[in-house]
């Protein structure tokens, strides 16, 4: 029997679980695989949410009759689901690299797609269900589902901070469990005998062996290969939303990281702990004994060529990791040295527990060390140094296999370089430097970024400039002023004693490059004589690699792969060029194919068997045309709310400092004000002629979405300028005013058209669920396209465009609607 | 009676065997040659980039002699011959054929030459220098897989390659100087110690990328005045980075 309203709180926990769930996914996958693929299969494990739709919209008529036993069973299946699949999961032997060359990976990866699936079906048969069963509650359910979900982001979050990955995983289930016994008891279900083995499998859950919810990293991350090692050994971990650091002795064979070292190197580094982030990018905490010539071997790395020119007193260490860039400026005599690290554990680490191994080092009087992201922290700095040195912020495996091309980095952009620009003394340095990677593609880039930059601000950029590389690094000096005949001088002294490559310096000829590290033409030397020159423009479109500036707008720096170089690399995977494919984009590509076969399926299907149904019982029922606005009005309304809740998430990065708790404050503020715009949707449902109302008032939303969309688009930039310096808390409190009306104008267009939909169709309400899920799955993957290649602006009007869409294929029946009593 | 019957039987077993062993090598043999023939080509494509034509014909030669299938585990012998990286267990990879064929001709090393390896890994690359250097010096970090190595060069009959377990950072210096260093294991830098241990005149190739892809080779030559430089070299045809071709 269907209860009299429907499980509120039951639905709350349910999504709150799911998302959770979801987040902690991510969090999973990149600890035992890759970020780039962990997205990917994460992407399409939500898919579930529309195979339930499906589901649902082929069998709702049986499910109706015993909604209370069908949801709590639901609410059981992706509790058990949630830790079971992913357990089954991680023992398959995918390795992402293998995938072009060993027909057994493609298996595995659907295999871990299928089981990943399983538990977001669950969870959004309870949605979907509750849904279809309570046409007058629409409104209400979509609000709660909204609302759990923005406390599921939020709570993950706080977990991930206090317990490792794999407790939170059975955290979540044990949450989805209780949302089983609150839903009996909503539903006025709960029996003593009911609840019990409810508890019971919650007890299980939590005391199961930590060894059966240990992770299994893939053999092929760095981490697995260190261990290998004889006397390698995991000394601690540490874990946060932010990463998985572990840290590693290795008493047999010494680490030895530093990056690039001269061929002609005397001393190497002393003892070192390796530090690695889930698994992989690793850096190292230096031993430091307070005698500076330990750290000699730091002068013969690229990235000392500012200190070869002159004595930096103050010094800034953006992305300070385990310390070498302000080791380095001690060993060069700088008076004043900061840091700054946006992993808090990271500090700690520095500061406290190792302070013995590191010397007291990041405690000294002359050092400090922030914690906050480096753009947020220079905007709202009053200072100004002498050197800014940013070095290796990519891991090197990472970054050449293009991995993380997809990252937003915010670092590397236009803004950032006129921002690092001024806060340098006159005269001061700003040093970046990078790996190399063959053909030239990051070091061209930022190369332009930096010339762009001083444009910009109105100076000479021809004559701030020194680009020197080895075979391995290069390093892009920019100066705030001219650079002298002397430093020309040293820096050509610099390279000499340690066999790195000058690429450009005010007045450089061919005969001085390319002499020590040698490639087949002097790229670097040519990618910078053009980039200044007249035929920038022209160089720029030839080159086979994607070197245009990058801007806050299209962060996207290591995404360097043009389309028209694709074919070509791709038919030269077998003979050597796979190393040239940049396999984030690659995945990315793969993941909305996949995803729009899979949506083509779930939507497709349903839609065939009410035809069928039609013809044969319901002659009654919606017509063609009525289900083409139906999908049209939900495909468009899903696509254009994470368009614009993923652009904004975007854009509140860069003033709220930090990617995470940005992200986590502009999404919960998404999702959580969504809740109540579609809670105050309700008002709507009841009014008389309602269809009509309805369309009047969802064009009324749009045109105030596009309203406050524009406002933001064209004001927040500079809202943003003139209130970084605030404290961070008042920030977070602005971020989440801007956010409200706009999320809570969002939380409106999706419940009032399935209020109609279930009015005119019931049968139609699963699949409007499946068509909204689908098109999530696609926006995300598209949303990042389109940044990617236009910008986030362009995904602000896009999104726009999609919501004035979908206001004019509103699903108007052709009957005059009213919505009936369920 | 029945003790005849049992003997005849397992001489008959014993005969399966061999002949099934020996018809699996000559496929494997068939398959090697077909490799060398997709290396040669692959090498004509790339020439722009690595600078010859063609490989030199006693590496092609060592290419076709050398059995790969032996030094893969079991479960993937059966691509032993396809040009593609395989995994070999404890997070390693043999690589592509392709880039050994590659990387042992840019060593330069003719049957006098005295080479070291730092990362033995399967023992597949120090095999193909056994059969055209005097003496191969193999350092691998991995115990068992140094372990595994060792056994299959001796039960392969390479006399000349020694495999020592170990930290290969610097070198084998009761052999140094060599005239050719191969250093498999990727590293954040070039160990300084083995740039000494180069002869004047010697060469060092170093693959630089992931497991499974690697980006570029870089080759360090000393020169006979005891100065080092080194050179880029992307293992494929790529077409200019400006267009055109």
């Amino acid at each position: 029997m269907l209860p009299t309203r429907p499980p509120l709180f039951a639905i709350v926990l349910v999504s709150a679980s799911a998302l959770a769930y979801e987040v902690l996914l991510l969090r999973l996958f990149s600890i035992i695989q890759w970020h780039n693929f962990a997205y990917m299969v994460i992407s399409l494990a939500l898919l579930g949410y529309a195979a339930s739709g499906t589901f649902l919209s082929l069998t709702q008529q049986r499910w109706r009759k015993d909604f209370p036993r069908i949801f709590t069973a639901n609410i059981v299946l992706f509790s058990l689901s949630a830790v079971v699949c992913f357990l089954l999961a991680q023992q398959i032997p995918f390795n992402p690299e293998q995938v072009l060359w060993d027909t057994t990976q493609p298996l595995y990866l659907t295999l871990i797609y299928l089981l990943l699936t399983v538990p977001f079906f669950f969870a959004a048969n309870c949605i979907a269900l509750s849904l279809a069963c309570f046409g007058r509650d629409i409104a209400r359910v979509y609000a709660m589902d909204l609302l759990g979900a923005g406390l599921g982001s939020l709570a993950v979050i706080g977990l991930l901070f206090i317990a490792f990955p794999n407790t939170v995983l059975v955290l979540i289930s044990v949450l989805a469990l209780l949302a089983a016994i609150v839903g009996q008891w909503e539903m006025r279900q709960a029996r003593f005998v009911s609840v019990i083995p409810v508890a019971l499998l919650a007890g299980v859950l939590l005391t199961l062996p930590d060894n059966w919810t240990s992770l299994n990293m893939s053999p092929y991350k760095s981490l697995s290969q260190a261990l290998h090692v004889s006397g390698t050994r995991i000394s601690e971990q540490r874990s946060s939303p932010l990463g998985l650091l572990s840290i590693v002795e290795s008493p047999n064979v010494p680490w030895r990281f530093a990056p690039g070292l001269s061929f002609h190197a005397t001393t190497e580094p002393p003892k070192q702990l390796g530090v690695f982030t889930d698994g992989d990018a690793m850096t190292a905490i230096t031993h430091y004994n307070n005698n500076p010539l330990t750290l000699s071997y730091l002068a013969q790395q690229t990235s000392a060529l500012p200190y070869s020119l002159s004595t930096p007193r103050h010094v800034l260490v953006p992305g300070a990791g385990g310390g070498a860039g302000l080791l380095q400026a001690h060993y060069f005599g700088a008076e004043k040295i900061e840091g700054i690290e946006f992993n808090p554990q990271l500090v700690k680490m520095l500061t406290r527990d190792y302070a013995d191994f590191t010397g007291r080092f990041f405690t000294r009087e002359d050092v400090s060390l922030h914690v906050s992201e480096a753009r947020g922290f220079i905007r709202s700095s009053g200072k100004k140094y002498d050197l800014i040195q940013l070095a290796f912020l990519d891991s090197f495996g990472a970054s050449s296999a293009g991995l993380y091309s997809l990252n937003e980095n915010y670092l590397y952009t236009q803004e950032s370089v006129r921002d690092f620009v001024r806060h340098l003394k006159p005269n001061g340095y700003l040093a970046i430097s990078l790996w190399v990677k063959v053909p030239p593609r990051d070091m061209p880039r930022l190369f332009t970024t930096a010339v762009d930059a001083l444009e910009q601000l109105g100076t000479d950029a021809e004559q701030q400039l020194i680009l020197i590389r080895s075979w391995q690094t290069s390093t892009l000096l920019i100066k705030n002023g001219n650079i002298t005949g002397l430093e020309i001088k040293n820096a050509r002294r610099f390279c000499k004693q340690n066999g790195f490559d000058l690429a450009y310096f005010p007045g450089i000829t061919q005969d001085d490059a390319n002499h020590f590290n040698i490639l087949n033409e002097p790229y670097f030397f040519n990618a910078a004589t053009a980039i200044l020159g007249n035929e920038r423009e022209a160089y720029l479109r030839n080159y086979k690699f994607d070197i245009q500036p990058t801007t806050d707008d299209r962060p996207y720096f290591f995404h360097t792969l043009k389309w028209s170089s694709l074919r070509e690399i791709f038919q030269l995977r077998y003979k050597g060029g796979i190393g040239l494919m940049e396999w984030g984009y690659v995945t990315l590509l793969a993941t909305l194919l996949q995803a729009v076969i899979a949506s083509v399926v779930f939507i497709l299907l349903p839609l065939w068997f009410f035809n069928r149904r039609q013809a044969d019982r319901h002659p009654a029922s919606s017509n063609a045309r009525y289900k083409l606005k139906v999908f049209g009005y939900f495909f468009s309304i899903g696509l254009a709310f994470l368009f614009t809740e993923i652009a904004f998430i975007q854009k509140f990065i860069l003033f709220l400092h930090h990617p995470l708790y940005a992200a986590a404050v502009a999404l919960a503020s998404f999702l959580l004000f969504a809740g109540l715009g579609s809670a105050y949707s309700r008002r709507f449902v009841d009014q008389p002629d309602t269809c009509r109302a309805t369309i009047r008032i969802i064009r009324r939303v749009v045109l105030l979405i596009g309203l406050v969309t524009m406002i933001y688009l064209l004001m927040l930039g500079s809202v943003f300028e003139a209130l970084i310096a605030l404290p961070v808390w008042q920030k977070a409190l602005l971020a989440v005013s801007l956010i409200a009306p706009l999320a809570f104008l969002m939380g409106i267009p999706f419940p009032l058209a399935l209020c109609q939909v279930s009015a005119q169709d019931n049968a139609l309400v699963p699949w409007a669920w499946a068509i909204n899920g689908c098109a999530s799955v696609i926006s995300a993957v598209l949303a990042t396209l389109f940044a990617i290649h236009f910008g986030i602006s362009v995904v602000i009007l896009l999104a726009f465009g999609l919501y004035l869409l979908a206001s004019l294929l509103f699903p108007e029946s052709s009957k005059r609607a009213r919505i009936a009593p369920s | 009676m029945h003790t005849r019957f049992s003997t005849v039987l397992s001489g008959l077993a014993v005969l399966c065997l061999c002949l099934t062993n020996a018809v699996a090598n000559q496929d494997f043999d068939a398959q090697r040659r077909t490799l060398v023939k997709e290396i040669e080509a692959d090498v004509t494509e790339t020439s722009l980039y690595i600078g010859r034509t063609r490989l030199n014909d006693r590496v092609l030669a060592a290419m076709a002699e050398v059995p790969r299938h032996e030094f893969v585990p079991k479960n993937v012998r059966e691509q032993a011959y396809l040009n593609r990286p395989l995994p070999i267990g404890y997070s390693q990879t043999i690589s592509q054929p392709y880039i050994v064929a590659l990387m042992t001709d840019l060593l330069d090393v003719d049957a006098s030459s005295r080479v070291l390896e730092v990362g033995t890994g399967s023992g597949y690359q120090a095999a193909i220098l056994a059969r055209l250097c005097r003496s191969v010096f193999s350092i691998e970090i991995i115990e068992p897989l140094g372990k595994r190595a060792k056994g299959t060069l001796k039960t392969l009959g390479y006399g000349n390659v020694e495999v020592r377990i170990g930290d290969g950072y610097y070198g084998w210096q009761e052999h140094a100087p060599y005239d050719a260093i191969v250093v498999t294991a990727a590293a954040n830098h070039v160990p300084p110690p083995l740039v000494r241990q180069l002869k004047p005149g010697g060469r060092m190739i170093i693959p630089v990328g992931g497991r499974f892809a690697v980006q570029h080779l870089v080759l360090v030559r000393k020169n006979q005045h005891g100065e080092v430089t080194s050179k880029q070299i992307l293992p494929v045809r790529f077409v200019p980075l400006t267009g055109g071709h």
